[in-house]
């Protein structure tokens, strides 16, 4: 590599080697806490060229984002920000002050941050927003509105937004989540920087949407800006990035070029995360790097659990009823488990409110065939399992709820006992939930769930707050108790690489309606409607399941 | 090595492991001596023979209008009354009427909150317009207007403060009721086959309700507040029964001749509502640090 000799300078005159953005050397970062100072970042070191795409890859609390923030001077007003040598666009920004960052910012680097709705102010229109952004760095007189608009709707429309002249005058919420994002990047790029962070900017997305911003990305890559983009997410990276840096606990465990790290990790750590990501090659097997097989499951068609014909349910908003939901039927077998899927906004959240009755259908019906006892209706593993907890409640008390039939003694035992099942101690049972980290909690949820011994289980998104490996534990236990307890799963996810791992079918859903619906493998490898095929056209390369090279064209309107 | 940021370089310099530590410490000097002044005027509501000897009643012809002394720490009034005696039995007919005003106010409000906020849409509209009718006259005006139509007397300025001050926790109550009501925990609940009434005494009510010992501290003192400016309009307990608020009022005529008269009655008002507007705030800190975690 022509960096090594720079490497090596102690300070390279600006103009040496203006291809290097930013050049970092042993980073380090450190919090202040009421328990003592944490290390955040211990030591890491990048560079980012021109034209160039470096990630930074790795779960929460591995100083991902702690180091991107350090890059553009906003670790925070308590952090301690050390490093051998920090150079931001060829300057040495170890000694900037406030005024020298704010200067930076902008024009040399934009900054896009997943949140795009908390980083966009609600009282301005995309044009205020944007538009400040160019005056800031730009050459733009305060006075020249014209002049501003016309240059804000050109950055919009190079953002990829249509209607730029309707969109600039709009405010954050009457835009869509990818247009949110679009008009956030129109604004980190504004400045003209030459650099752009990038901190999981599409990890709320849609996977449609997600593909489109990734397009995007790409195309500003071509035109020789840098990127530094900070995600959890291996697929995405391995579709962007040219070079990886994978973190953990504040350290780079490995890196180099995308195709070596993804294609042939060196380090463990890697390979525990690239086997956790759940993908139509991972069927059957644990998402751990010795991928051993699964228990089998047995699937008795014969013994539906619940059939549900004709669902529709619509809402009454301003301006009219929106159709949630319509005319869905489907069927759960016993040891089956369903998947649903479908983007934000396609009723899949409601199809499974209405199987567990938390809401009442306005047309059709739901039948439990065969089910006698009254206490086991359907269980719920919601995404939010904190928010599921009453915050009075320890663990054993909220798994106990649903065990009001067992006196004391065997209740308690009961507990134990599910704790047990989801690979908890049961010295778990006297903490709180707030106590607990993500991936526990979610196993809390799972005990509660199963313990009325519920015929059929609705997970709804269950594993789309946690971490990539702790998600991996989470399916795998799913898949475990599934077996052992021959219950019928709907597994309701935005996120198909999931949904292909554990379901045996699948419904694919959109406005409400279900565009189609067969076994896994059969909808994902062959799809018949061109809803299903866009979707899988989206993912990253990394986890689209591969298609036969001419995949039989079906009559268009097909819903099998 | 360089060291960036100023923040940084200050906490670097002032050993950030101890720092947390101290400052936590210096914070709760002030919420322990005002809930040691809350201990104290409690104890001398309910022993008041305890620190003072003297009748607060119990005139002294001889003994008229003396300053602050040995004798009498806090003077004695125009009666020859000892001040200090007058003061620490007052605090019994002061806090008496705080506190059940409070108590009855919390009643009223907690109970009109849980129907708004769990019952009917109807129900819910009529309770709120009617806190909402309440809410916008000031309370002791409130009072007042109850007072002129149900005469002076103990009781009734206990019931005209606790239904002036009802729909503060009232609203309070409706707002968190309704936020609980759609909680993931009672969701859950209703799936594991929990009634509704279960789930509202169980899940609703104690969620909704964590704010109130917070809202109670805080309400206290200007339950107190009410009830002495009352007694100072003379609808309080009649003389010659000690109250802080008729004490004020009996020696504003002479604080040129006794300043003693009106001070000390003052100052055992001023201080008992800011003990507890501190010890409130104290609460309110540590319920939020808690919801924060």
């Amino acid at each position: 590599m022509s960096s090594t000799s720079l490497a090596t300078a102690v300070r390279p005159a600006p103009g040496q080697d203006t291809d290097l953005l930013i050049d970092v050397q042993d980073l380090h970062v450190h919090f202040p806490t009421g328990a003592g100072p944490v290390h955040a970042v211990r030591g890491i070191s990048l560079q980012v060229r021109r034209g160039e795409t470096v990630a930074v890859v790795g779960e929460s609390g591995s100083g991902k984002s702690v180091t991107s923030r350090a890059l553009v001077g906003l670790a925070g007003p308590h952090a301690r920000v050390e490093a051998a040598r920090l150079h931001v666009g060829g300057q040495d920004a170890g000694r900037f002050t406030e005024r020298d960052w704010q200067r930076v910012r902008g024009a040399e680097i934009g900054l896009v941050l997943q949140d795009a709705l908390g980083s966009l102010d609600p009282l301005r229109t995309v044009e205020q927003e944007v538009g400040e952004a160019l005056r800031r760095h730009g050459t733009l007189s305060r006075w020249d509105r014209r002049g501003r608009r016309a240059a804000v709707e050109e950055l919009l429309a190079a953002a990829g937004i249509p209607d730029p002249a309707v969109r600039s005058r709009q405010y954050p919420h009457e835009l869509s989540g990818g247009l949110r994002q679009r008009a956030l990047i129109a604004s980190a790029l504004a400045g003209g920087p030459s650099l752009l962070i990038a901190d999981e900017p599409t990890t709320a997305l849609d996977v449609t949407v997600q593909a489109q911003i990734l397009d995007l990305l790409a195309q500003r890559k071509r035109d020789g800006l840098g990127l530094l983009l900070v995600s959890h997410d291996l697929a995405v990276v391995a579709a962007v990035a040219d070079r990886v840096l994978v973190v953990s606990g504040g350290e780079v465990v490995e890196e180099g070029p995308v195709a070596d790290v993804i294609g042939a990790p060196a380090h463990p750590y890697t390979r525990t995360l690239l086997s956790a990501i759940p993908s139509a090659g991972s069927r059957g097997r644990r998402l751990s790097p010795d991928r051993a097989p699964l228990p089998e499951r047995s699937i008795d068609v014969d013994a539906p659990v619940v059939v549900a014909d004709g669902l529709g349910k619509s809402f009454r908003r301003r301006g009219g009823a929106i159709h949630a939901v319509r005319d869905v039927s489907l069927t759960i077998s016993r040891g089956e488990t369903l998947g649903l899927v479908g983007e934000s906004g396609s009723g899949k959240s409601t199809v499974a409110r209405l199987l567990l009755g938390l809401t009442r259908p306005d047309t059709g019906t739901v039948r439990f065939p065969g089910a006698e006892r009254p206490g086991a209706g359907p269980q719920l593993v919601p995404q939010d399992a904190f928010g599921s907890f009453d915050p009075r409640y320890p663990v054993g008390a909220v798994v106990a709820e649903g065990l009001g039939h067992l006196d004391r003694t065997r209740r308690r035992a009961r507990v134990v006992e599910l704790l047990d099942q989801v690979g908890l101690p049961a010295s778990v049972a006297e903490r709180y939930p707030r106590q607990l980290s993500g991936g526990q909690r979610q196993r809390v949820a799972i005990a509660r769930a199963i313990g009325p011994r519920p015929r059929l289980l609705v997970c709804d998104e269950p594993v789309s707050a946690l971490d990539v490996s702790v998600q991996a534990q989470v399916l795998d236990l799913l898949a475990e108790l599934q077996a052992e307890l021959g219950t019928a799963v709907l597994f309701v996810s935005h996120d198909l690489g999931v949904v292909h791992h554990v379901s045996d079918r699948v419904l694919v859903m959109r406005h409400g309606e279900i565009v189609e619906s067969g076994p896994v493998q059969r909808v994902f490898r062959a799809p018949a409607h061109p809803y299903t095929e866009l979707l899988l056209d989206s993912l990253p390369p990394a986890v689209r399941p591969i298609r036969p090279p001419h995949a039989p064209v079906p009559e268009p309107g097909a819903t099998s | 090595m360089i060291v960036l940021d100023r923040a940084g370089r200050a906490a670097a310099r002032s050993q950030p492991a101890q720092r947390p530590r101290r400052r936590v410490r210096r914070e709760q000097l002030p919420v322990l001596a005002a809930s040691g002044v809350l201990v104290l005027v409690g104890a001398m509501a309910l022993v008041p023979g305890a620190f003072t000897a003297a009748d607060p009643i119990l005139a002294d012809p001889i003994a008229t209008l003396r300053p602050p002394g040995a004798e009498h720490p806090f003077g004695t009034d125009l009666l020859g009354r000892d001040v200090w005696a007058r003061v620490v039995h007052g605090a019994r007919h002061s806090l008496f009427i705080g506190l059940t005003a409070t108590v009855l106010a919390l009643l009223v409000g907690v109970l009109l909150g849980l129907a708004a906020g769990v019952g009917h849409r109807y129900l819910d509209e009529f309770v709120s317009r009617v806190f909402d009718v309440l809410g916008a006259f000031p309370e002791l005006l409130l009072a007042l207007l109850f007072i002129s139509l149900a005469g002076t007397g103990t009781a009734n300025l206990i019931i005209a403060i606790g239904i002036a001050a009802a729909p503060r926790y009232g609203r309070v109550v409706r707002a968190e009721t309704l936020a609980v009501r759609n909680a993931g925990y009672v969701e859950q609940a209703a799936l594991l086959g929990i009634g509704a009434w279960a789930r509202a005494l169980r899940h609703v009510l104690p969620n909704a309700l964590g704010t109130i010992p917070i809202l109670a501290t805080l309400g206290l003192g200007s339950a107190i507040i009410s009830a002495a400016g009352l007694g100072f309009l003379g609808f309080g307990p009649q003389p010659p029964l000690p109250e802080w608020g008729s004490l004020l009022a009996e020696g504003r005529n002479y604080l040129r001749i006794g300043w003693w008269l009106g001070v000390f009655p003052g100052l055992a008002i001023t201080v008992t509502v800011v003990a507890t507007a501190v010890v409130g705030g104290h609460l309110q800190r540590r319920f939020e640090r808690r919801n924060s975690l």
